[in-house]
Formats: C-alpha cells, sequence, structure tokens
C-alpha cells in the first residue's frame, strides 16, 4: 500500500519539476510586462527539436545537447521578442494573446514539416537508465537526474534573483514598473534578457521533457495548458511560487491517474479553477 | 458602421436613434446572403454552417468585442446547447424551435451561474477560468459516455419537420433558410441590444471597468447579463448545429473552436457586430477550399494571418475597410 503510494509521489515530483522547468520562465515574464506570452510551450519544442537533431544527425551524446537546447531556445525567442513581441508591450492582452497563438500555430506546422507528426524517441546514455532501489522502492534513475537538475536551476534562480544586481533589477521591475524606470533602471532591457533566460529554460525543459512526456509538434498546446495553470497557481513573478504549484500539479496530475484514471485531466482543471477562484492573483503572487 | 461613431449632439436619445439607422451597405449585405440559393445551390449545406458559425461568432463579440472581457473557453456554451437539443430529440422531442429554446435555455442557465465568477476576475485570472471552464466541460462531456457518447458522439438524433411540415432535405436547402433565419432574427436582437443605453455602458466597461459605475452603471451587473445573453446565443447556434446535422460530435465543446472562432472575429473586427459574420464567412470558405491541404498546414496559414492582423490590421478587415473609408472622404 505504501510502496506504489510513494511510487506515485516521486514520479509526480519528477513530473512536477518538469513543469517547473518549462513554466518559470513565462512566471517571472509575466509578472514583469504583463505580456500574455501563450507561444512559451513553442519555444520549449525548439529546445525539444534541438536536441533530437543533434543526437539522431550529428551523434552528440544526450547530456551534451542540453546547453545547446537552452542556447537555441533563448536565441529563437530573442529574436521573436525583438521583432514581433516589442510593438505589443502596450497592446491590449487579446491582442497578445492572438499574436502568440498565431506564433504557436505557426511552430506547430513548422514542426510537422521538418520532423513529421511522428514522436520523437531518443536514447539515453547507460548512466541516465535503469533505477536504484531504496526503502523498498524502485526509483528512476532518468527521474532523480531530473530532479536534481531541475533543483539546481531553481537554488541558481533564487539566488541570483535574491543577491545579485540584476535580479535586484528583475524585481524592482516586477514589483513596480514604473517606480523602476524612475530609478533608472533600463526596464526593457532587464525583460529581453529575462525573456531569453525564462525561453532558454523552457527550451531545457522540452529537451529533458522527450524521455518522460515524448515530442510531438502537437507539444506547444499540450503543455501550455500544464504551464499556464502551473503559472496562473503559483502566482506571477514567483519563482517559489512556481516551484510548489508545479509540485502540486504534478503530485495531482500523476495520482489522479493512477488512483481515478477515469477522470482524466478533470481533476487538474478542477484544482486550477478552485485554487483561482479562493486566491486570484494565484498562490504565491508577490502583488 | 455602427463603430464609426461621429460625435455625439447634444441630445443623446437622437444621438443613439440615429445610430440605429440601417446603412445601405447594412442592406445589401443581408440581400447577398440569399445568393447562395440561386448562384452556389450545391454548396447549400457549407452556407448553412457558415451562417451557424456567424451566429456563435456574433455571441462571442458581445462579450470580447463589446464587454472586452477575453474568452478562450466560449465553446462550452455552443456545446452545451449542442449537446442539450441533441438529447432532448434522442429522447423523444425533436421539434425543433423548442430544441432551440431548449438548447438556449441550458446554456444560458449555466452561463448565468458562471457569470458570477466572470464578473469578479480580469487580465489572466479570467482568461485561465474560461479556458479552465471550457476544458472541464470538454472532459465531463468526454467521460459521461453514457449521456453524450463520449468521443465517438451522440448517435440518433432524430429532428421533426419545422411547423410540422417543412422536412430537412439533403441538399441543406431547409436547413440554410432555416440557420439564416436564426441568424437574422438573434442578429436583429443584438443590433437593438448594441444601440441601446445598456449596450454604450457595455463599450464604457471595456475601457474602463473601474469608472463606469461611478457613472451609474453597475460594471458586475452589466457584465452577468452580457455574458448570460451570450451564452444563450451561442446555445441557440450549437442547437441549431445539432438540428442541421443529426448528430453531436466532441469537437463541438473543444478548445480549437473556442480559437478558431475567436480568430474569426478578430480577422473580421471585433466590437462591429458584422465583423464575426464577415469574418466566418472568409475563414469557413477557405477553410473548404484548402480542405485538401492536412490540417496541420491550414493552422500554419492561420497563425501567419493571426501575426498579419494584430500587427497591421487591429480592428480587423472591418476596420481597415472603414479608415479607408474615411480616408477616401476626407483627404
Amino acid at each position: 500500500m505504501i510502496g506504489p503510494f510513494l511510487g506515485v509521489l516521486f514520479d509526480g515530483i519528477a513530473y512536477g519539476m518538469l513543469l517547473f522547468l518549462l513554466s518559470v520562465g513565462l512566471s517571472v515574464t509575466l509578472g514583469m510586462m504583463n505580456f500574455v506570452n501563450l507561444a512559451h510551450c513553442a519555444f520549449a519544442m525548439v529546445g525539444g527539436y534541438t536536441t533530437v537533431t543533434l543526437m539522431h544527425v550529428f551523434g552528440w551524446p544526450f547530456v551534451w545537447t542540453l546547453p545547446m537546447a537552452f542556447l537555441t531556445a533563448a536565441a529563437v525567442s530573442v529574436i521573436f521578442e525583438r521583432t514581433l513581441y516589442r510593438p505589443l508591450y502596450r497592446a491590449s492582452e487579446l491582442d497578445q494573446v492572438l499574436l502568440t497563438i498565431g506564433i504557436a500555430f505557426v511552430s506547430v506546422a513548422v514542426a510537422a514539416w521538418f520532423f513529421g507528426t511522428v514522436q520523437q524517441p531518443i536514447q539515453m546514455p547507460p548512466y541516465l537508465r535503469g533505477s536504484v532501489s531504496a526503502f523498498g522502492i524502485s526509483f528512476g534513475v532518468y527521474r532523480l537526474f531530473l530532479i536534481a537538475v531541475a533543483l539546481a536551476i531553481a537554488l541558481l534562480l533564487i539566488v541570483t534573483l535574491e543577491f545579485t544586481r540584476f535580479g535586484a533589477t528583475v524585481r524592482a521591475s516586477v514589483d513596480n514598473q514604473r517606480m523602476a524606470r524612475g530609478l533608472g533602471i533600463d526596464v526593457d532591457r532587464t525583460f529581453a534578457i529575462t525573456f531569453a533566460l525564462g525561453s532558454g529554460l523552457a527550451g531545457l525543459g522540452g529537451a529533458l521533457a522527450i524521455e518522460i512526456v515524448g515530442l510531438d509538434p502537437s507539444f506547444a498546446f499540450t503543455y501550455l495548458v500544464y504551464v499556464l495553470i502551473v503559472v496562473a497557481v503559483g502566482g506571477l513573478g514567483s519563482i517559489g511560487g512556481s516551484l510548489i504549484a508545479a509540485t502540486l500539479i504534478g503530485i495531482s496530475d500523476v495520482a489522479g491517474k493512477y488512483y481515478v484514471p477515469e477522470t482524466g485531466a478533470f481533476l487538474i482543471y478542477l484544482v486550477m479553477i478552485v485554487v483561482l477562484m479562493w486566491r486570484p492573483a494565484g498562490l504565491f503572487a508577490r502583488r | 458602421m455602427a463603430m464609426t461613431a461621429s460625435t455625439p449632439s447634444t441630445d443623446p436619445h437622437a444621438w443613439l436613434r440615429r445610430q440605429t439607422r440601417w446603412h445601405p451597405v447594412e442592406i445589401a449585405f443581408w440581400l447577398a446572403t440569399l445568393l447562395p440559393f440561386f448562384l452556389f445551390p450545391n454548396y447549400l449545406v457549407l452556407a448553412s454552417q457558415i451562417a451557424i458559425t456567424a451566429l456563435f461568432a456574433l455571441s462571442l463579440d458581445l462579450i470580447l468585442g463589446y464587454a472586452g472581457i477575453v474568452s478562450l473557453g466560449h465553446a462550452a456554451f455552443f456545446g452545451l446547447g449542442a449537446y442539450a437539443s441533441g438529447i432532448l430529440s434522442k429522447h423523444g422531442w425533436g421539434e425543433p424551435l423548442t430544441g432551440l429554446l431548449f438548447g438556449a435555455a441550458v446554456a444560458g442557465i449555466v452561463g448565468y451561474a458562471t457569470s458570477f465568477i466572470i464578473a469578479r476576475f480580469r487580465h489572466l485570472t479570467l482568461i485561465m477560468l474560461t479556458l479552465g471552464f471550457g476544458l472541464l466541460l470538454f472532459e465531463l462531456a468526454n467521460k459521461a459516455h453514457w449521456l453524450t457518447g463520449g468521443a465517438d458522439g451522440l448517435q440518433g438524433v432524430k429532428i421533426w419537420p419545422i411547423f410540422g411540415r417543412i422536412q430537412f432535405d439533403l441538399w441543406g436547402y431547409t436547413a440554410y433558410s432555416y440557420a439564416l433565419i436564426v441568424l437574422f432574427v438573434l442578429f436583429l436582437v443584438c443590433r437593438r441590444l448594441i444601440h441601446s443605453p445598456f449596450g454604450l455602458a457595455l463599450r464604457g466597461i471595456r475601457e474602463n471597468s473601474v469608472r463606469m459605475p461611478a457613472i451609474g452603471a453597475p460594471s458586475a451587473a452589466h457584465i452577468r447579463k452580457i455574458y448570460t445573453i451570450s451564452a444563450a446565443i451561442a446555445g441557440v447556434a450549437g442547437a441549431l448545429l445539432t438540428q442541421t446535422t443529426e448528430t453531436v460530435a466532441l469537437e463541438v465543446l473543444s478548445f480549437a473552436r473556442s480559437a478558431d472562432t475567436a480568430v474569426m472575429l478578430v480577422l473580421g473586427g471585433a466590437g462591429m457586430l458584422y465583423g464575426g459574420l464577415i469574418g466566418s464567412i472568409i475563414f469557413m470558405i477557405a477553410r473548404d477550399q484548402f480542405s485538401g491541404i492536412a490540417p496541420q498546414y491550414w493552422y500554419f496559414w492561420i497563425g501567419i494571418l493571426l501575426i498579419v492582423v494584430v500587427m497591421f490590421l487591429p480592428n480587423g478587415i472591418l476596420g481597415g475597410l472603414s479608415t479607408l473609408l474615411a480616408r477616401w472622404r476626407k483627404p
């Protein structure tokens, strides 16, 4: 009884860490600029396909492709930020929603054109395969690796945000954009860097997700809903909030699918609606 | 059209009345909707689908274009209407007009219940809530196989002839006439609503929902009203789809339907009453013509179109046309 329960808990936490990587960038950029970016998971997909291409075409080992997934997604997002997003910062949220849905549609079609609509399987290196046993439960090595990477990144982000000068400008811009501008902070530049970092992290998440949830062109929309739920529940601009919300959503999704499979994704949507009605700005909103 | 408002004169009632006057272009538009009967008799089934989609887009325009409520889950009400009338007819009552009313009532009641939540929130929270409700309902219909048929769709819908004598035919002659008349009647209702003081208040709420109560227009109450009305009209559109196709697919509740309709509305021009109609005509005809290409590539062009409209045509095709017209008149 307790064995399967701990197994579900472990899988849920691993899944939650994945959701955290995918959503943390969106949470910070949304908190700063109020820009509703529904193409966020399209950038994650860029990272995923970078890893697939590097492994299949160039024969790179999996771990080495991860930094490239981060860099490619960040670079692509900078191009979009400069050309399409920038003119719409002051536009209505409807315009932002439509523009970014448009970009996501295009990304799905482009991915289908180059890679086909099939799943992209990748071969894990031997040291990330298999599982280790402890306390009578077996833990998948890859999931342990995923949790370690996500926690390291979360720690790095929190330290950067709390203890560096750049982090201080980010926090100031999220808390009060006008006042930050008044103090001479270049909010637009801060935002551009944060946006690239966030998209890069999404790209990394996309690459790490292949082994857990697979990769096909519909990724840009399938996980968008989960990412938005994490952001909305965690509260805008809060890294700790995103981490806790992602873990919560990850565990309830895996537990829901394991214990009450007939409800499907129903449970997640219900959790989101209830949380939003109770705390409209999310559980850990900075504002 | 209605939105190219001149400066209001001193008498608000005279101004409102002037806004409601029929423009010759409007009359020409509605006469043109009769053309498919003579020019494209083979495409009447498509024409009836367009009329239904246009009605749904019109209902979305009421909340999105006029009241400024960005909803990504409006297909929930379309689907509710579709399933309500379908299930009613499956259980032995296939009379079309009461079927429409039943669809409207079910969607309207659910719309009224959720409107209390909708009116309390704005921005991202609101978008997420509408999205969440839409997805929730989709999952419910998917799982409630005994009631809705789940992913197989609702089978066994049997619609009686209209008024007991006009049969639905294979060529869509009845279907198009029926859908067009319902669309026109509800369009008149919406037009009247938009040009009333209530409609003006809605536009005020869209621009600034905090200030409107200060001049005596309670924002929350108005949003509740228009959301309920919009839900009921969406329910009628869904019921029309059920009655003209005699089946209900799970797709009526899908996110894709909500997103497509928002695309049509923005393409035509939101907040202009005719925007949704024009947008759905273009969208549906294009989809029919390009149905040969695989759906994922079809969405490539939709995506490009969305980017172009947002970047270069902020008020859609109608907005672009009226700007051109204004420039041409005043050189």
